[in-house]
């Protein structure tokens, strides 16, 4: 799924400086799952620029909604319809195609992110979201033993670890972190599959998906 | 003139690089001064690539100083601020100007430097670099383009004796001699088991005919320093036997005794015929290399 953190409300607040009403909306899916942008935190949100904004003695009006995926036209269509005509600006807290549905469905209106997405992951323990694919269009798990040294080695090497790698098989950035590489050893290892470690695999083709990328299904 | 480093990896016993590193600003003096200082004593004179990722005078203008300055260039290539088009137009301008030797690497990360701000690019890894410079050498570029003027450049990499799982590197360093290079800089060994271990482990692989490997010694001016080293450098290990003499030298003698201390490494390199020779990182304190070589015997 798709993880996304909030921005500092200072930030935040100054995207909105000078609006007197707004709607701040959340969405029901990824972003909730990741505690970011779901109903709570749209709750939590509104009451914190309510509060800053009464505390600086400005009139600040805030709506409340929550769109199941603010991705999907239909979907934020159904439950903004009504509600953004009467705005001045829209705040959203989804991630980057949410904001992006938003603003292009309300084109007159300013559609603010209050997020900073961050990337494709899932969940470690409770809490704890990890990186796990860069959708890179060019699927290599194949090969590594199900673990992406695209995103997970933090040069994106293809051919085996970096001379960087710390005692005990630790990231070079990060004494915390596994070395990719390390991690992808062990479990080729433990599978009796090393040879595809051996094997020299060249450089990647970075265009395999065209930028912006766009995906036609296939038809039945 | 200086002699090309690939007749000397074919001619020499034992081989000894030197590395040049570049300061931060245009004025050259002190590395002018240190390339003059150098380029007599050593086979060869390695240049960094903004090394740590610090930004820092180029590694390829730099070779052409020590060139114009008559000594013999190792030009230092990472994959962490060049895509695969700008890297080839480096090389074929390097070679254009008489940069024959090119060591490959895959270059520490944009974190451990002082534009962590930056987009890291590493198109290519240090393996498919190698490939990429014999494709140059071969009058193709990676497109499959045939080029107007070959090059014909003496390829080099890096390998980790100290790696904590050594295995998964010891794969890489097998790719990186398929790939076909014809010699190796380690990075900083300073245990002597270790680089027996390594050049075991070496002997044991294949397409090592004619491959020459020189043992990285990065001598160590104090404790702090190797402390700081230990905790920040990758792939650098100093044991704290070494830690401990450094620190226990006058602070007078210090300088001396890392000196003493660097040298004997290399001698003991030397005498056992341990591998083929030694790069002397200095990092900034080039001056003392004559006096390491003559510590070592050399």
């Amino acid at each position: 799924m798709i993880i996304a953190e909030r921005k500092p409300l200072e930030e935040i607040r100054n995207m909105l400086a000078g609006y007197k009403k707004i709607l701040v909306v959340g969405c029901g899916t990824c972003v909730t799952i990741c505690w970011a942008g779901g109903e709570k935190e749209v709750g939590i949100l509104s009451s914190q620029l309510r509060l800053a904004s009464s505390k600086d003695g400005n009139e600040l009006s805030v709506m409340e909604a929550v769109v199941e995926r603010q991705c999907e036209k239909e979907m934020v269509l159904e439950e903004l319809g009504d509600k953004a005509p009467g705005v001045e600006a829209i705040l959203s807290l989804g991630c980057g195609a949410g904001v992006q549905m938003m603003a292009e469905l309300f084109e007159e209106k300013p559609v603010l992110p209050a997020l900073n997405t961050t990337f494709i992951g899932m969940p470690e323990k409770e809490g704890l979201w990890v990186e796990m694919c860069g959708a890179c269009g060019d699927c290599f798990l194949d090969r590594t033993g199900g673990i992406c040294p695209v995103v997970r080695c933090a040069k994106g090497l293809l051919n085996g670890p970096c001379g960087g790698t710390r005692k005990g098989g630790k990231c070079e950035i990060d004494p915390d972190k596994d070395c990719a590489w390390v991690l992808i050893y062990h479990r080729l290892e433990k599978q009796g599959r090393l040879n595809l470690m051996r094997k020299y695999y060249e450089p990647k083709n970075y265009r395999a998906v065209k930028r912006p990328g766009k995906v036609q299904a296939m038809q039945a | 003139m200086a002699k090309h480093f690939r007749e000397t990896l074919k001619t020499k016993d034992f081989i000894v690089t030197a590395e040049a590193g570049p300061g931060k600003g245009s004025n050259t003096e002190k590395l002018v001064e240190h390339i003059e200082l150098l380029k007599d004593k050593v086979d060869g004179l390695n240049v960094t690539d903004n090394q740590s990722a610090v930004m820092r005078y180029p590694s390829l203008g730099t070779c052409l100083l020590i060139k114009e300055h008559g000594g013999e260039p190792i030009l230092q290539i990472t994959c962490r601020d060049r895509n695969r088009l700008a890297i080839q137009a480096d090389l074929l301008f390097a070679y254009s100007r008489g940069i024959n030797n090119v060591l490959c690497l895959t270059g520490d990360a944009i974190d451990t430097g002082d534009h962590k701000e930056a987009k890291p690019v590493f198109d290519l890894d240090s393996v498919q670099l190698i490939h990429l410079v014999h494709t140059l050498n071969s009058g193709k570029d990676m497109a499959g383009n045939e080029l107007e003027g070959g090059v014909d450049f003496c390829i080099g990499a890096s390998a980790t004796p100290s790696a904590d799982p050594i295995e998964p590197q010891l794969m890489k360093f097998q790719k990186k001699l398929d790939a076909g290079v014809g010699f190796i800089q380690t990075q900083a060994v300073y245990d002597m088991d270790e680089l027996k271990r390594f050049m075991e482990n070496f002997h044991k692989m294949d397409n090592i005919d004619g491959v020459k490997i020189l043992a990285g010694i990065v001598p160590i001016w104090g404790a702090k320093m190797a402390r700081y080293m230990n905790e920040n450098v990758p792939g650098i290990y100093v044991p704290q036997y070494l830690i401990d003499e450094i620190d226990q030298a006058p602070k007078e003698t210090k300088a001396a005794k890392g000196i003493e201390m660097a040298g004997r490494l290399i001698r003991q390199i030397k005498e056992e015929k341990i591998c083929d020779g030694v790069h002397i990182m200095a990092i900034g304190r080039e001056e003392r290399v004559p006096a390491i070589l003559e510590a070592a015997g050399i």
